[in-house]
This record gives C-alpha cells, sequence and structure tokens, in this order.
C-alpha cells in the first residue's frame, strides 16, 4: 500500500518556475476510487484494488491535473503558491509523483493535452 | 435434510448465506451429502432459490494445481478460476456452472467469490473478521493474520453467539449495516449461526500489554477496512463501489482498536464497550 510523501523540503525562497522545454500534461485516470480524508486524498487502483495515500502536497497535484494545465504550471500554481517548497524541489518531486503514479495506472501523462476521454484533446477549430 | 428436487431432475440443495439463496446441483449423491454436511444451518427449501449452478465434479487437473483466483467479467459473463475449480455465472440469467473436484474447499471458495460480487453491487462485502453477536448486537474483529481474530471467537462467552471465526458477511440494509452469520469456518473449525444482527463495532485488533479499546483515525479505519475485505474480481465499477462502501461504513459504524490480552478478560470490556454503543 503505497503513501506518497515527499515534498518534506522547506521553502528557502519562493519564485516563478523555468518555463520547461517540455510542456507535460497529467490528467486522473478514470480507472480508480478516490475520497479525500483527514486531510490526505486515498486513491484505490480500480485495476488492480491497491490503495495509494497521497500527502496535502501530492494531493494539490493530483486535484490540479486536469488533462490541460502543464505540470509545471501545477505545480507554480499550486505547489509553490501555497507551500513552502523550492520550485527546483517541488518540481522535481512532482515529476517523481507523477512518475510513481502514472506507473500504476492512476495517472496519464501527455507531451499534448489530455482530453476527458484519456487521449490527446483536439484542438478547437 | 434440505435435498431440492429440480425441474431438470438434478438434485441440489439450497443454500442462504446473508439472505440470498444460492441452488446448487448435482447429480454426485457422495457430494450432495457433504454439502449438506458443511452447509446445516445455512440450508433452506426455497423453490425460487435467487441463482442456480450446476455443478460438474471431475477428477484434479495437476497441470492447472497451482493457478491463482482468477475472476473476470467479459460479455455478460463472470469466470471464476483457480486450479481446483473453473466456475461460469452469467448473473442476467441467473445461472452458472462450476466444473471442480470433489472437494469441500472448492465450492466453499466459488461461493466465497460469488457472494464477494453479489455484495459489491449491494453495499456490503466480505471481511477476513472474526464476529459474534452480543447483547443483540454484533461486534467484529479484524486484523492481519496472527493478530487474534480466532483467539476472540475461541475466548467468546457463552453469553456471545458465534457469526463466524473467519469471513464476516456484511451487508447495508435500510436501517443500517448488518453481520450476518455464515458457514465459512477457520481454525476453530465451527461454522457460525445462521443470524442477522445489527453491526454495534468493528475492533481492530491487536494483540498487548494492557486490554484497550482506543479511537482509529478515519482515514486508518478505511486502509485498514480495504485490507480486510475479501475481493478477487478485477473490475473498475465493482472496486469503486468496493471502496465507496469501505468509506461509507467507517462513517457510519464505530471502527476502534482493541489492543489486548489473549485471556477472557478482554471479552469483559468488549461486552461493555459494545453495549455503551447500542
Amino acid at each position: 500500500m503505497p503513501a506518497f510523501g515527499s515534498f518534506e523540503s522547506k521553502c528557502v525562497r519562493k519564485g516563478s518556475m523555468e518555463a520547461a522545454s517540455q510542456k507535460r500534461y497529467v490528467a486522473r485516470s478514470t480507472q480508480i476510487a478516490a475520497r479525500a480524508v483527514g486531510g490526505e486524498m486515498m486513491i484505490m487502483s480500480a485495476k488492480d484494488s491497491t490503495l495509494f495515500t497521497l500527502n496535502e502536497v501530492a494531493t494539490a497535484i493530483w486535484e490540479a491535473a486536469d488533462g490541460s494545465t502543464p505540470l509545471d504550471e501545477i505545480v507554480d500554481q499550486n505547489v509553490c503558491a501555497a507551500f513552502d517548497v523550492a520550485p527546483s524541489v517541488a518540481l522535481s518531486d512532482a515529476e517523481d509523483l507523477v512518475a510513481e503514479l502514472s506507473s500504476h495506472g492512476l495517472l496519464l501523462v501527455s507531451d499534448q493535452p489530455i482530453s476527458s476521454t484519456g487521449g490527446p484533446a483536439k484542438e478547437t477549430p | 435434510m434440505a435435498t431440492v428436487s429440480t425441474p431438470s431432475g438434478v438434485p441440489g440443495v439450497v443454500i442462504e448465506i446473508g439472505g440470498l439463496p444460492v441452488r446448487l446441483r448435482v447429480s454426485d449423491p457422495e457430494f450432495i451429502a457433504l454439502l449438506q454436511e458443511r452447509y446445516a444451518g445455512f440450508l433452506t427449501t426455497t423453490s425460487e432459490p435467487r441463482f442456480e449452478f450446476d455443478i460438474d465434479l471431475q477428477p484434479p487437473d495437476i497441470d492447472y494445481l497451482d493457478r491463482d483466483v482468477e475472476v473476470v467479467y467479459d460479455a455478460g459473463k463472470w469466470s471464476f478460476a483457480r486450479g481446483d475449480f473453473y466456475a461460469e455465472w452469467i448473473p442476467s440469467a441467473g445461472r452458472g456452472r462450476i466444473r471442480q473436484t470433489a472437494n469441500p474447499y472448492s465450492i466453499d471458495s466459488v461461493m466465497r467469490i460469488l457472494h464477494t460480487l453479489l455484495l459489491a453491487r449491494e453495499r456490503g462485502f466480505l471481511l477476513h473478521a472474526s464476529s459474534a453477536s452480543a447483547g443483540g448486537r454484533a461486534v467484529l474483529f479484524a486484523g492481519v493474520s496472527g493478530a487474534g481474530k480466532t483467539t476472540m471467537a475461541r475466548l467468546a462467552p457463552p453469553s456471545a453467539t458465534l457469526l463466524t471465526d473467519e469471513v464476516s458477511y456484511i451487508r447495508k440494509l435500510p436501517d443500517g449495516y448488518f453481520a450476518y452469520g455464515t458457514p465459512f469456518v477457520g481454525e476453530l473449525n465451527t461454522p457460525g449461526e445462521n443470524l442477522k444482527v445489527p453491526l454495534a463495532v468493528l475492533y481492530l485488533l491487536k494483540q498487548g500489554p494492557v486490554n484497550e479499546i482506543a479511537a482509529v483515525p478515519e482515514q486508518v479505519a478505511i486502509r485498514a477496512l480495504l485490507e480486510s475485505i475479501l475481493f478477487f474480481a478485477r473490475d473498475p465499477e465493482l472496486v469503486k463501489l468496493v471502496f465507496e462502501t469501505a468509506a461509507d461504513f467507517v462513517r457510519q459504524v464505530p471502527v476502534r482498536q482493541l489492543t489486548f490480552l489473549p485471556d477472557a478478560r478482554v471479552w469483559e470490556m468488549v461486552l461493555q464497550d459494545s453495549a455503551r454503543r447500542s
């Protein structure tokens, strides 16, 4: 039963993040059940019933993973703006979190915006 | 004993666990006798079982005996497979068939899997926990292997009625959560009484130096409950339902950690605590 609880580093400064050379988009899988309980986000993989627990910062990223906001903007707006954590540390931890959750099928990751059906979103004409 | 003749002419028994009658048809009289003995107390003569299964007894296939349990839904049909059995069940038709060796453990496993699927849609679950009825209310004892589930069942006073020493059966009804007795036996090898009892409290067991009951944070309770729920199907819709049911259960039913010394005094404390919640 993995628990994701990094983001322990406290901020030494706050600031905007450098633009990532490659935008990455993240979206919550529909193959999960999730519920916020006692300041944690509990997520169960509907594929294999594995239970995951996210801490407060990871929960902020999870909730912002809408498929249309790039990961670096999510970190900037939802982590750095709300928690005392260095931007470089926050982004690094966020990438680790995304890698872990996506390896279990909880998050979808793409270099293009992700539609609600899980695929790349079509451009608006 | 409750042997039931069926329209097909194949004899069978109807086993009612958790208020859900299931007919098993098998032509082998020795296996029927085995079923009658194993599920005595849970047999019924209803002519309208909820589901019917035909059992085909076969010799073991040694090539598949080590196969792990697999529960899959495809095209309107569930299939349950393990090394010692293969079962198919079409819920919409109310029918299924089971191919297994002539032993009680295979049919027990099939019944457990079937009930996990039935319960998932009815906001219930099977729980790896012992349970007993005391003072008209049910108390559940869950924990990891060796935590004391069987010990609590063994130490139960005469005033308590054993519902199960191994697998508890939980259903949500309009007036709350209920525990049902089950024939699923553990180390005690004693089936539970076929009762339906409103649920008072779930204790998470931990053996320690003193007898003590402590509150449990909600997220800890949900996690512990999910770890003890029996569920085998890799089905996204049902997994979501089980998760939501576990969260709802923790909101509705008190969950406490019970640290205990393995002697009769712990039951005095349990009886006082559960009576206070009635």
